[in-house]
C-alpha cells in the first residue's frame, strides 16, 4: 500500500517537472535547428540563427532599451521598498495597514487595467510616450513585490540591534548603514532581481506605453508575424534562458554567502 | 559614594491609557549596583529604558550626573546598555562589535585597538578577537556585550534580565562575574531583574516595582528582613502569613492579636511598613523551628504535619496550626542527627516574637 502510493508521487512529480520545463527545452533544441521552420524532424546541427541575432540592429536597439529600463525599474523599486518596509515594520502610524494595502494592490490588479489607465493618464497630462513612461509603469508593478520581499527582511531583524548601535553613541543615518544595511543586504539583493526579471519580460505595459522604442518583449512579439524569423527568436529565447539562470544561480549564491556570514540558519529563501 | 548619580522625580509614563509608571522618585548612587526587581509588566524594564533615552517619560524630571535628560537622545546620554537579547552584531567580529562604540566616537586607530583589547581580556574573552560572533555560546554573547559597553567607559550601565537566557550554572558564574567586574571598574551598574535571588545576591540596593510603582528601596538584608508590605515580603523569598488585629499602640509598643500564636505585644520597629492597616504577621520559614525532643524555644505551639518535601540538605514541612486552615511551612537544614518527620505526626513548633513582622 504504501509502496503504491510512493510510486504514484515519483511519477506525479516527473509528470510535473516535464510539464513545466519540456516547453524550455525545446527553445535551445530548435535554436541549432539547421531549418527556417520549427517542426520536428530535426535537419541538423547549425548556430546560424545566433548570427542573425548579431546582425539584427533593431534587436539591438530592444535589447538595450529593455537593460536600461529593467535596471532603471529595480533600483528605483528596491529604493521605495527599502523606505515602506522599512517604515511598515519600525514605525506605527495612521492607517498604516490601509496604506500598505493600496500599495501592494497593483500586484494583484489586472496588468491591462494598469497599461490602459497609465495610458490614458499620460496622454492626457500631454506626455510623449518613451522609455521613461514604460520606467513609470514598470516602477508601479515592481514596487509591490520590492516591498513583500524587504518587509520580511526587516521583520527579521532584531529591533534591539539598532537601540544597540544607538545606544553605543552611533547616530540614525550610521546605524541604518552600518547595521540595518548590511543585515538586509540579501533581501535588497533580491529585490534587485526580482524586479528587474519582472521589467525585462514584462509585455502588456510596455506595449501601451511604449511610444517608437520598442521593448525586447514587444520587438520579439512583432517579430512573431515573420515565420522565417522564428528560429531566430529560438535563438534568442535560448539566450534569455541562459541569463535567468545564471542570474538564479548567482543570486543564490549571494544569498547563502550572507546567510553564512551572519550564521541565520539557511531557511529556503526567496528565490 | 553617597551622591546620587541618577535623580528621578515624579516620573510618570503613559501608553494610551496603561501607566506603566506611577510617579517613580528614585536616587541611585555613584559607584553602586543596584537592581529594579518586579515581576514581568511591572514596569521595571520601562524605566530602565526610560534612563537609557529610549522611552521618554509623560511627566517628571530625570537627571544623570546632575544634567538634566530632558531632550537628550539616547546617543548623547553617559549611559550604556546590556540588551536582553544582547544585540551583538551578527555581521561583524568580536573585536569589531567591541569597537564600534569607540569608532563612533572617532578615536584615533591606535587608542581603539588598545581599548579593545584591554576589554576584550577584561571579560575573559582573549583569543576570540576574531571569532565571527554567531559562533560563540550564549555565556561568550554576554561577555561581549559586557565588554562593548564597558569599553565606552560610561557613568553607568543598564542591564535588562542580562541572564535570564543562560542556563543555572553558566548565570551563577556570570552573577559573581558581574559583580567581580562591576567592582573592578566602579561604575554604576543599573539591573533589571525579576529573579528575586539573582537580586539578593548581587546588589547593594534593590528597589522592588509592583504595577508601576516602587514598594520599597533597601538593601538585600533589609528587604528581606524588613520588607515594608506583605507583598514584598512575599515576593523576596517564603513568608508565612498569620491573621491580625491589631489592638491598640502604647508608646514604642503595639498590641495584637494573632491567629494561632494569641495575644502578642511587639515594638513598633517589627511594623517596617508602619502599624495604620496592617492585618497580618509575617513570619519566615527558617524562623520557625520544629523541636526536638528535649529541645526548648523561647515560644512553642503544638502542630500536625501535613506534607514532607525533603530536599537533601534541606527539608520544607507543610504544618497544620490549630485555628488555621492553610498550612504554614518551616524549613529545618537536616543536621547531624536529626530526624526527619513523615505526615501526620505531631510536631512542636518553636518560634520567637522577635521574628515576626506586622504588614499591611
Amino acid at each position: 500500500m504504501m509502496r503504491g502510493k510512493g510510486y504514484f508521487f515519483k511519477w506525479y512529480v516527473a509528470l510535473f517537472l516535464v510539464f513545466l520545463y519540456a516547453p524550455a527545452i525545446l527553445l535551445p533544441v530548435f535554436a541549432f535547428n539547421d531549418s527556417s521552420i520549427v517542426s520536428f524532424p530535426l535537419k541538423g546541427f547549425t548556430t546560424k540563427w545566433f548570427e542573425v541575432l548579431q546582425s539584427t540592429e533593431a534587436l539591438h536597439v530592444a535589447v538595450r532599451n529593455s537593460l536600461m529600463i529593467a535596471v532603471t525599474t529595480a533600483i528605483f523599486s528596491t529604493i521605495f521598498g527599502v523606505l515602506a518596509a522599512r517604515a511598515s515594520t519600525r514605525f506605527a502610524f495612521p492607517a498604516r495597514r490601509s496604506i500598505m494595502g493600496f500599495i501592494m494592490l497593483p500586484m494583484v490588479l489586472p496588468e491591462i487595467i494598469i497599461g490602459v489607465s497609465l495610458l490614458v493618464v499620460i496622454i492626457q497630462l500631454g506626455f510623449e510616450l518613451s522609455l521613461f513612461t514604460i520606467i513609470l509603469g514598470h516602477i508601479l508593478i515592481c514596487t509591490p513585490f520590492c516591498i513583500a520581499i524587504l518587509s520580511s527582511a526587516f521583520m527579521n531583524l532584531d529591533r534591539s540591534l539598532e537601540e544597540a548601535s544607538i545606544d553605543l553613541g552611533q547616530t540614525r543615518w550610521n546605524t541604518f548603514w552600518m547595521v540595518l544595511f548590511p543585515l538586509v543586504m540579501p533581501g535588497i539583493v533580491a529585490s534587485l532581481l526580482i524586479a528587474f526579471t519582472i521589467s525585462l519580460d514584462e509585455f502588456i505595459i510596455a506595449f501601451f506605453l511604449s511610444g517608437t522604442e520598442p521593448t525586447l518583449p514587444v520587438y520579439i512579439w512583432g517579430q512573431l508575424r515573420f515565420p522565417q524569423k522564428l528560429p531566430s527568436l529560438m535563438a534568442l529565447g535560448t539566450l534569455l534562458l541562459v541569463l535567468s539562470i545564471s542570474l538564479l544561480v548567482l543570486a543564490d549564491y549571494f544569498r547563502r554567502r550572507s546567510l553564512k556570514k551572519t550564521g541565520i540558519e539557511n531557511s529556503g529563501g526567496f528565490l | 559614594m553617597t551622591k546620587p548619580i541618577i535623580q528621578l522625580s515624579g516620573v510618570d509614563k503613559f501608553y494610551g491609557d496603561f501607566q506603566a509608571l506611577s510617579q517613580i522618585d528614585l536616587d541611585i548612587r555613584t559607584g553602586e549596583f543596584f537592581s529594579l526587581l518586579g515581576p514581568s509588566g511591572c514596569g521595571k524594564t520601562t524605566l530602565l529604558r526610560s534612563i537609557a533615552g529610549f522611552e521618554t517619560p509623560s511627566a517628571g524630571s530625570l537627571h544623570i550626573d546632575g544634567k538634566s535628560m530632558d531632550g537628550v537622545p539616547a546617543n548623547k546620554r553617559p549611559t550604556n546598555m546590556v540588551f536582553q537579547s544582547y544585540a551583538i552584531f551578527p555581521h561583524m567580529s568580536v573585536a569589531e562589535n567591541v569597537a564600534y562604540g569607540l569608532k563612533a566616537r572617532r578615536l584615533p586607530k591606535a587608542e581603539i585597538q588598545e581599548r579593545v583589547s584591554e576589554a576584550i581580556f577584561m571579560v575573559g574573552l582573549q583569543g576570540f578577537d576574531n571569532r565571527a560572533s554567531h559562533a560563540l555560546s550564549g555565556g561568550q554573547r554576554q561577555r561581549v556585550a559586557l565588554a562593548r559597553a564597558l569599553v565606552l567607559k560610561p557613568r553607568v550601565l543598564l542591564l535588562d534580565e542580562p541572564l535570564s537566557a543562560l542556563d543555572k550554572k553558566m548565570r551563577e558564574q556570570m552573577q559573581s562575574e558581574l559583580r567581580r567586574l562591576q567592582r573592578a571598574v566602579g561604575i554604576t551598574f543599573v539591573l533589571v531583574t525579576h529573579d528575586q535571588e539573582e537580586a539578593l545576591t548581587m546588589s547593594d540596593r534593590i528597589a522592588v516595582i509592583f504595577d508601576g510603582k516602587i514598594a520599597q528601596v533597601a538593601t538585600p538584608q533589609m528587604l528581606y528582613g524588613m520588607p515594608s508590605s506583605r507583598r514584598v515580603g512575599n515576593f523576596i523569598g517564603m513568608m508565612n502569613f498569620l491573621e491580625a488585629k491589631i489592638l491598640g499602640t502604647s508608646g514604642e509598643t503595639v498590641e495584637v492579636d494573632v491567629q494561632s500564636l494569641g495575644t502578642l505585644t511587639l515594638p513598633l520597629s517589627q511594623a517596617p511598613g508602619g502599624v495604620e492597616g496592617c492585618q497580618s504577621i509575617g513570619i519566615r520559614p527558617e524562623m520557625l523551628t520544629i523541636l526536638a525532643e528535649g529541645q526548648t524555644a523561647e515560644r512553642e505551639i503544638e502542630a500536625v504535619v501535613s506534607e514532607v518535601f525533603y530536599y537533601g540538605d534541606m527539608t520544607y514541612y507543610d504544618v497544620t496550626l490549630p485555628q488555621k486552615d492553610a498550612p504554614v511551612t518551616v524549613t529545618m537544614r537536616n543536621t547531624a542527627g536529626r530526624k526527619v518527620l513523615a505526615a501526620g505526626d505531631t510536631a512542636r513548633v518553636g518560634w520567637s516574637p522577635v521574628s515576626l513582622l506586622l504588614l499591611q
